[in-house]
């Protein structure tokens, strides 16, 4: 039997409505015991006892962070990230559960490999969740078998980065995913619109002489799905939308909540900061599907945040080796790492600079993707509950350097930038996932 | 969840887009942006002082000093304009093709440039089929890099004898440019605007001389958001009422290979945009032709129009020379040396 004591500290649980002084204890992988200071009944850490106690004093604790869109790049692109590394970086970012796309090689869209991405053997020190493939292959043409898919431990489906385009197949995963509980996860972007484009289309890609990507690309798909949801709304099918970057998009999923549909959506960290001004000359770590957008859509995620038609805040985190980002704009693969800055610039930003509360920070990085994907007992600290939880130290400033990472990769674009609040601990199942006690 | 569609307009201060680092290099030009009314002046004025300097005494200037053209993409005119500038003024060049080389064999442009580099190289003048490349090359090199024509980005050293030779019909006699230097002056570009690093190059430079830019084209080759590239840029898609505006118009090449699947009627596209005899005599009788080449007569401008009177195409060859040398000798000499190693 292990225990944990966690002492001192500011406990923020928004889905159970904590917000005060708490001491925590954790036995055997679980919480145990939540109580005001000093009033823990077991295991509180007197001298002799063979618990471990961490002193949260002048720290917040919280539901251990939930990231629902990663790239763990394993299997077959061991050279950008393996589960182990991109775990590792989930940990000092203050993640304790990721959901892992399917984009992998060779593509997961089996239950042996769903398997093996959640085997001990991967060195995961965090909790891996597997996103499976909704299609053969990604190819979106023959549907996979969700409920063996399910059963193997995947907790949505998805062809991430290949979405599903043909009308009938999406609607039949719709379907077939809405029979087994899954959700159906789109990355929305009519591929037909967007060849050869390397960035938003706009003035700002004019000037770079690059091809655009227009917002349509990816609206179009967010309306054709949620009318797709709409004819099946008696299978109470749940659509999720995966990194929403426009207004558009943002817009058809505010209407569909109103008419009462299963429609949820993701915000990245990169799309509610940055626009396509931020790609600069050419930084190839401003390079992502999809891209940085305008202005206007950038104040949109903002808005939709602060307003709550946001979910998640999920990370999209995408590690590429540096070669293969120190290459012509248009040859750069897409994507960025996002795991250890995103709590970072969303207390700096959402919190500190639009005044979110503390309590609705956390939660679109915890409460809610973790509901969103029914994650059972994770994003919440009571007692019975997954211990899993970040301790930060809220006050601090940092700078994040992305040498420093913890992931075998370093594309971002937040290389430098000021971060608000440090990760002190991150635990995941009881066990310390990361510690810099500075 | 609040269902309102106009969410409330709050004061959001989001992070700024970082300043550019770029050049690392002062002896590069990787944009037509990056040289001051000053730098322009000077290369105006170095251009003419070299064009007209004994070649025994100029090719001391840069002697035995090494420059390299790195070439993704066939090119005549700029290729040979840059090789004799270099060479005029005494430096060793070496041409690096991409199809005569390792870049054939998959090396990429950040090791074909280190290698260029550990090889001698002081100056790298680069064409490249993407946009961008030349800011990759300088990054990884910081050596002077020269864009000769990145994509469909820019093509700065074209602008800059683009000017010299409008300079010299509408403005004879002036090297020391201004703010005002080109007020009252319309320039007109016509064609396939979206994919022309010419276009946007002159469209970075003459409205900074005081110049207006007009844009002429179909919807498919001229999108409407060029026009907020940047102030003095304006679009008319009637092709007679822009010459009739014009001082100088500008006539682009359709670029066909970089039309991507695009569709184009030719013989519509003539029809309202090719630049024939008559066209030319009652909308525009005085108005220099100017084409950064390769010419299809026949397309954009007939035969008649590219050899007769009010054309300029040569010319600007010619001055690609004189411009090429100017901008070689600024990237390989401090600003105290220039001139001064004779």
């Amino acid at each position: 039997m292990t225990a944990l004591v966690i002492r001192g500290g500011h406990l923020i649980d928004p889905a159970a409505g904590v917000d005060g002084l708490k001491d925590v204890l954790v036995k055997d992988g679980r919480v145990a015991e939540i109580a005001g200071p000093g009033k823990l009944k077991q295991g509180n850490g007197a001298a002799g006892s063979d618990v471990q106690v961490l002193d949260a004093t002048g720290l917040t604790i919280a539901p251990g962070l939930v990231d629902i869109h990663v790239h763990l790049r394993e299997p077959g692109q061991g050279y950008k990230e393996t589960i182990a590394t991109g775990t590792a970086a989930a940990a000092a970012g203050g993640f304790t559960s990721v959901a892992a796309m399917p984009n992998t090689k060779p593509v997961n869209d089996s239950p042996e490999i769903t398997r093996w991405m959640q085997a001990p053997e991967r060195g995961a020190v965090v909790r891996v969740f597997p996103i499976a493939a909704a299609t053969r292959g990604s190819k979106g043409e023959a549907i996979n078998d969700f409920a063996a898919l399910k059963s193997a431990g995947a907790v949505a489906v998805s062809d991430d980065g290949l979405p599903i385009l043909k009308d009938g197949i999406m609607r039949e995963t719709l379907a077939a995913a809405a029979r087994v509980g899954l959700s159906v996860i789109q990355h929305a972007e009519d591929t037909r619109m967007t060849q050869g484009g390397s960035m938003n289309l706009g003035p700002m890609a004019f000037k770079l002489g690059l091809r655009g990507m227009s917002a349509e690309a990816e609206s179009s798909i967010v309306e054709r799905d949620i009318r797709l949801v709409q004819e099946l709304r008696d299978s109470r099918a749940h659509l999720h939308v995966a990194h929403t970057s426009t207004a558009a998009a943002l817009a058809a999923v505010r209407q569909a909540r109103r008419n009462g549909l299963r429609v949820t959506c993701e915000v990245a960290p990169h799309h509610f900061l940055l626009t396509d001004e931020h790609v600069g000359f050419y930084n190839t770590n401003a390079k992502m599907c999809p891209p940085l957008r305008s202005a206007a859509d950038r104040d949109a995620m903002i808005e939709a945040i602060l307003d709550g038609v946001v979910d998640a805040i999920a990370t999209d985190h995408a590690p590429h080796a540096v070669h293969e980002k120190e290459v012509e704009f248009e040859n750069a693969p897409n994507g960025i790492t996002g795991l250890e800055t995103a709590l970072g610039l969303s207390l700096r930003w959402l919190h500190k600079e639009w005044k979110l509360p503390l309590g609705r920070v956390l939660s679109l990085l915890s409460a809610q993707p973790a509901a969103l994907l029914n994650l059972k007992g994770r994003g919440t600290l009571t007692v019975g509950s997954f211990a899993d939880a970040v301790i930060f130290d809220p006050k601090a400033e940092w700078t994040y350097n992305a040498r420093a990472t913890k992931s075998k990769s370093r594309n971002t674009p937040f290389d430098g930038w000021t971060m608000q609040g440090k990760v002190r601990w991150t635990i995941s199942e009881g066990r310390i996932a990361f510690s810099d006690p500075a | 969840m609040n269902p309102s569609a106009t969410p409330t307009r709050r004061q959001l201060h989001p992070p700024p887009a970082p300043a550019s680092p770029f050049p690392y290099n002062p002896g590069s030009l990787l944009s037509a942006s990056d040289l001051s009314l000053d730098e322009i002046s000077h290369i105006l004025t170095r251009a003419t002082i070299l064009e007209n300097q004994d070649p025994l005494t100029r090719d001391r200037i840069l002697a035995k000093r090494r420059v390299a053209l790195l070439f993704y993409e066939s090119s005549t005119r700029t290729r040979t304009s840059f090789e004799l500038a270099a060479k005029g003024l005494g430096a060793d060049t070496t041409l690096v093709s991409s199809l005569s080389s390792s870049i054939e064999k998959g090396e990429s442009l950040k090791d074909t440039g280190l290698t260029l580099r550990a090889l001698g190289a002081e100056a790298i003048i680069l064409r490249h089929n993407s946009s961008g490349a030349p800011w990759l090359l300088e990054s990884e090199t910081r050596l002077p890099v020269l864009n000769a024509g990145d994509g469909m980005h820019e093509h700065p050293t074209q602008a800059l004898l683009d000017l010299r030779t409008i300079l010299a019909h509408l403005r004879p006699g002036v090297e020391t440019v201004t703010a005002e230097t080109l007020a009252g002056v319309t320039i007109t570009i016509v064609g396939d605007i979206l994919h022309s690093r010419v276009a946007r190059s002159n469209m970075l430079l003459l409205p900074r001389l005081g110049a207006r830019v007009l844009l002429c084209g179909p919807k498919e080759l001229l999108p409407e958001l060029a026009a907020e590239a940047g102030p003095g840029i304006a679009i008319e898609r009637n092709f007679d009422a822009a010459l009739r505006q014009s001082q100088a118009v500008m006539m682009l090449r359709i670029q066909a290979e970089r039309l991507a699947g695009q569709q184009l009627d030719l013989e519509e596209y003539k029809g309202n945009y090719q630049l024939t005899g008559p066209r030319l005599a009652t909308q525009a009788p005085t108005a220099i032709v100017l084409h950064p080449g390769p010419i299809i007569r026949g397309l954009e401008v007939t035969a008649g129009v590219a050899d007769g009177a009010q054309s300029v195409i040569l010319e600007q060859v010619r001055n690609g020379v004189a411009i090429r040398m100017a901008v070689v000798e600024r990237a390989l000499t401090a600003p105290s040396q220039q001139g001064g190693r004779v």
